[in-house]
């Protein structure tokens, strides 16, 4: 664990006379259950154009959320006024809410049992506070790495951006659990553009670097080479530029992790949440394929799959030492020797299908927002010992493709079809680079797919990479999370060509 | 720190007082003041709910240089510190350079719609859900009756936004938003249909009209058919049309396309302003004063962005045409963006209208006249691949219907589609009469939609999707 040092602003806000009016007017009222949050979200974009600031904003989220059980119904109340009145009103509210809707509640709501943790506290791992750092020194990093990029020659429009968080969050409940995190994170971008003014068309080649629950530590080179990157881009966009547009067909591929993180959050991070196998999200994120009867039997993937959820790695972005029920951080299996073993859980889900103590993956977005069930991270573990390298899976490839970085992405409401593309697509022949091909998306199954992983990469590969912005629920809810993955290898799968499908 | 504790003071004073605190150059205040309720269900039951009171001010801080206007922002949600959310701007606008958005600020704008500046925001509650919240529990008894399972969504949004200029600008405006979605699941999930209403005051909108969509839509998919991937003639309902049109809405920015890097690039920095897209006179456009879809009559950024500027505050909005006569009329544009293009500037209002005019045909008689093709309902997860063809995939959901000389004869299973809803336009065959759609992919960024039904050859089914 890090050192905590909490925020000395949020702290001298006035969290317990706040959170306990809403909880004893909660216990007066007899509510079940109830649980305060007081969170404070500073968030800023800086985003550059061509070495122009186009965008700054920073924004500060401050507010308090209640959630009540009451008779059986969950009530739901929040506002930006914090002081001992309005939460106590607050609380008057959550109780009417979950009273009005009882009539048409006819699934009682049980939570899973969780020990109270008393008094915690805790801050995820990082070295400077972006929100500490003047935007004039932002702009000015962005400014420089888009300078590079611009006097490079092939290279005609550059965007840069970085977005920061840094979230500070009060949490009580009935049963004395009373937690104080502060989780930071950050997601610098930079994509080149490249133009054929005669032709009419163009390219992008964006970094790889992964958002990460790090400071601004991590733009100054903590965790990431940003002069090594910057520097490539240029050479592989003039490739790309210029590249021969692929030949659709059934191909072995190579997946660099900077890619196959994505496939991993839409193909098995949302397909083993068990609201949504259960019907909870059928309205809108959709179901999954993955239902609870095949637990323990469905052959998700290969015997070389072995997939993890965890709130607890560090610089992960889901990574808490509580979650917004109360629940402590932990780190579960969800998929073993290729075989579905667990779900991601939320207390009420926990419950409901008799499966123990939640593994503690509620998550509000915010204040004004009840918690939900969302994602751990995710994570697809590397071979054990000296697994291969990325090189050593590429040379037992005769005809096929390495993919390296994400970029589109779509999967349907059941997790089966996918469909998704790259930052670059490398020709592998008879084991070997042979250059960029352009136009290339690979579409799958997910069982299928993962079915088709004949190795996975060592330790050597691994890589975090993870997403800011993953949307589920009702009122729409973003959430942060990681997915650390080795490279692998996939056998005959299905590869497209964009141009072809656009009818061109 | 920027937000305080305690009581909210009256929003027309926070405006008041953010102008007087104000030692910059100039200064635009924006202040929305949010309420919300929500509901949410699944499995015939009611799972989440909430109310929400929100309220956002963000500063706009300008600083005259050398070398031009300098901007700094900052924004607080809460009980505002007005002195240090000004002072936190003021900063921004210290170390900043000149923005190459810059122009005057706006002096006057349309004050004679959003009621009198110093009036209270406009508050909703559970009440404002209408009947919904009763008529579900005789929805949900309904569907157990007879095996179905409802899930879904409702909302009512009011954001009440005060805006203010160092220019003397005073508006505010009133934004109403409702929204009540559901899909009803039969034989476990394996047929299923959607049905969705948006609305500015749920008080209209009733469940029993709704699920009696849905007991439509599901008895069509009694008899099953299983189709392979290919090029099919489909019918798009006006709500996949908005699924489709949303994404062509937010592709016209002027500055991408005059830098080669848009669907509506010409080559040598061109645009392709002028050219048709389709030999149907479509109109696309934008327009506060739409009947039906009336929304804020003036621009409203906390940020700028490529073709949008916090100069341009308080900017009236007009009925503005994207497409007219189907080709393509103009782009957007900041007023600085146009001036150097030489062009009007042009901006998106929260609403978005394609329409065939003179068109009067229905969703049925588009249907009629199919020898063989697909009905759709909703699309999903849709998500650019090729932005040079404004290429985009997704998936069919919750309802494909086989068509055989004007019939619907069978559900089909979903596909997964690769199309841009540019090549959509040129390949109609017939666009039927505009009505209120709702997007479902989209709808949360934008709810008030009119869209024709489109029948339209050669859609690009790519591959099958077996989810149900």
């Amino acid at each position: 664990m890090a050192n905590v040092e909490l925020d000395a602003e949020f702290l001298a806000l006035p969290l317990d006379a706040v959170r306990s009016a809403a909880l004893d007017r909660a216990r007066a009222l007899g509510c079940e259950h109830a649980e305060a949050r007081i969170e404070r979200i500073r968030s800023q974009v800086v985003s550059l154009r061509d070495g122009r600031l186009e965008t700054s904003a920073d924004d500060l989220e401050l507010g308090l959320g209640l959630r009540v059980v009451h008779e059986g119904s969950f009530g739901f109340a929040a506002t930006v006024e914090l002081d001992a009145d309005a939460a106590t009103a607050l609380a008057d509210q959550a109780v009417a809410t979950a009273r009005a809707t009882a009539p048409a509640v006819s699934e009682r709501v049980e939570l899973a049992d969780e020990p109270a943790h008393g008094e915690a506290v805790w801050t995820s791992s990082y070295d400077l506070d972006p929100a500490e750092v003047p935007t004039a020194e932002k702009v000015a990093l962005l400014e420089d790495w888009s300078g590079r990029l611009l006097h490079s020659p092939g290279v005609d429009h550059v965007t840069a951006y970085v977005l920061t968080v840094v979230e500070d969050k009060h949490y009580a409940d009935l049963s004395g659990t009373v937690t104080t995190q502060r989780r930071v994170r950050v997601h610098p971008a930079v994509e080149a553009i490249a133009v054929d003014a005669d032709a009419g068309g163009f390219e992008t080649m964006r970094t790889l670097a992964p958002p990460a629950g790090r400071g601004w530590e991590y733009l100054l080179g903590e965790g990431w080479d940003w002069d090594g990157e910057l520097a490539r881009i240029p050479g592989y966009l003039a490739e790309k530029l210029h590249a021969p547009s692929v030949t659709p067909g059934a191909y072995d591929l190579v997946i660099d992790p900077t890619n196959l993180w994505l496939t991993i959050h839409e193909s098995i991070g949302h397909a083993t949440e068990l609201d949504r196998a259960m019907g909870y999200e059928a309205a809108y994120a959709g179901t999954s394929f993955a239902t609870f009867d095949k637990l323990g039997s469905l052959a998700y993937g290969s015997e070389v799959m072995n997939v993890t959820g965890d709130r607890t790695v560090d610089h992960g972005l889901a990574t808490v030492a509580y979650d917004d029920e109360g629940v402590e951080a932990q780190s579960f299996d969800l998929i073993r020797d290729g075989v579905l073993v667990g779900y991601q859980l939320d207390r009420r889900i926990a419950r409901l299908m008799g499966l123990g103590r939640s593994n503690g993956c509620a998550f509000a977005d915010s204040p004004g927002h009840t918690p939900i069930q969302r994602m751990a991270n995710v994570s697809l573990r590397p071979a054990p010992g000296h697994g291969p390298s990325t090189e050593e899976l590429i040379s037992a490839v005769d005809d096929g493709f390495y993919v390296v970085g994400d970029k589109s992405w779509s999967i349907d409401m059941q997790r089966y079809n996918f469909q998704f593309t790259g930052q670059r697509f490398f020709r592998i022949e008879k084991g070997k680079l042979a250059g960029q091909v352009r136009d290339l998306a690979y579409q799958s199954r997910t069982t299928d797919f993962w079915g088709a992983m004949q190795a996975v990469g060592g330790e050597s590969t691994y890589h975090l990479g993870g997403a800011f912005n993953c949307g589920k629920g009702q009122p729409g809810q973003v959430a942060p999370v990681s997915h650390g993955c080795p490279s692998a290898l996939f056998r005959g799968i299905n590869v497209l060509n964009t141009r072809a499908e656009s009818g061109r | 720190m920027s937000a305080g504790t305690g009581r909210l003071i009256a929003a027309d004073r926070v405006v008041d007082q953010v102008l007087e605190a104000s030692r910059s150059d100039g200064c635009v205040v924006i202040v929305e003041e949010v309420s919300q309720a929500e509901l949410r269900f699944a499995n015939n039951t009611v799972t989440t709910n909430g109310t929400r009171r929100d309220r956002d001010v963000t500063v706009i801080a300008l600083r005259q240089t050398d070398g031009g206007t300098a901007v700094g922002t900052a924004s607080s949600s809460g009980a505002t510190d007005v002195i240090d959310l000004v002072r936190r701007a003021e900063a921004n606008a210290a170390t900043a350079q000149p923005a190459e958005d810059a122009a005057p600020l706006v002096t006057a704008g349309r004050s004679d719609l959003g009621g009198d500046f110093t009036d209270p925001p406009v508050m909703t509650s559970l009440a404002g859900l209408g009947n919904v919240l009763t008529g579900l529990g005789g929805a949900f008894a309904r569907a157990n009756a007879v095996g179905t399972r409802l899930a879904g969504y409702a909302e009512h949004h009011v954001s009440t936004v005060y805006l203010g200029s160092s220019t003397g600008l005073r508006l505010r405006y009133v934004e109403p938003t409702g929204k009540l979605e559901a899909v009803a699941r039969a034989d476990g999930g394996a047929r299923s249909a959607w049905a969705a209403t948006g609305a500015e005051d749920l008080a209209t909108v009733h469940v029993e009209e709704l699920t009696e969509r849905l007991d439509r839509r599901l008895s069509w998919g009694e008899r099953k058919a299983d189709l392979q991937a290919g090029r099919y003639e489909v019918v798009l309902p006006p709500d996949a049309v908005a699924d489709l049109i949303f994404p062509l809405g937010e592709a016209t920015s002027g500055r991408e396309a005059e830098e080669g890097r848009s669907v509506f690039s010409a080559p040598g920095g061109a645009t392709r302003v002028g050219e048709s897209l389709s030999s149907h006179r479509f109109s696309l456009r934008s327009d506060p004063f739409a009947e039906g879809l009336e929304c804020t009559p003036f621009l409203v950024t906390g940020a700028s962005g490529q073709d949008v500027s916090v100069f341009d505050n308080g900017l009236p909005l007009e009925r503005t045409e994207w497409i007219s006569d189907g080709r393509l009329a103009r782009l957007q544009y900041h007023r600085a963006g146009a001036a150097r293009s030489g062009v009007e500037p042009a901006a998106l209002a929260n609403n978005l209208i394609l329409e065939l005019p003179g068109a009067t045909s229905t969703l049925e008689d588009l249907v009629g006249r199919i020898e063989r093709g697909l009905l759709l309902t909703c699309l999903w997860y849709i998500r650019d691949v090729d932005p040079a063809t404004l290429l985009l995939t997704g998936l069919t959901r919750d309802g494909v219907y086989l068509v055989e000389q004007g019939e619907i004869v069978a559900s089909v299973n979903n596909f997964r589609f690769n199309e841009s809803p540019v090549d959509l336009l040129s390949k109609t065959i017939e666009a039927g009469r505009a009505e209120r759609a709702l997007s479902r992919e989209w709808n949360e960024w934008l709810n008030r939609t009119a869209m024709p039904p489109l029948r339209v050859a050669e859609f690009n089914m790519s591959s099958v999707s077996p989810a149900t």
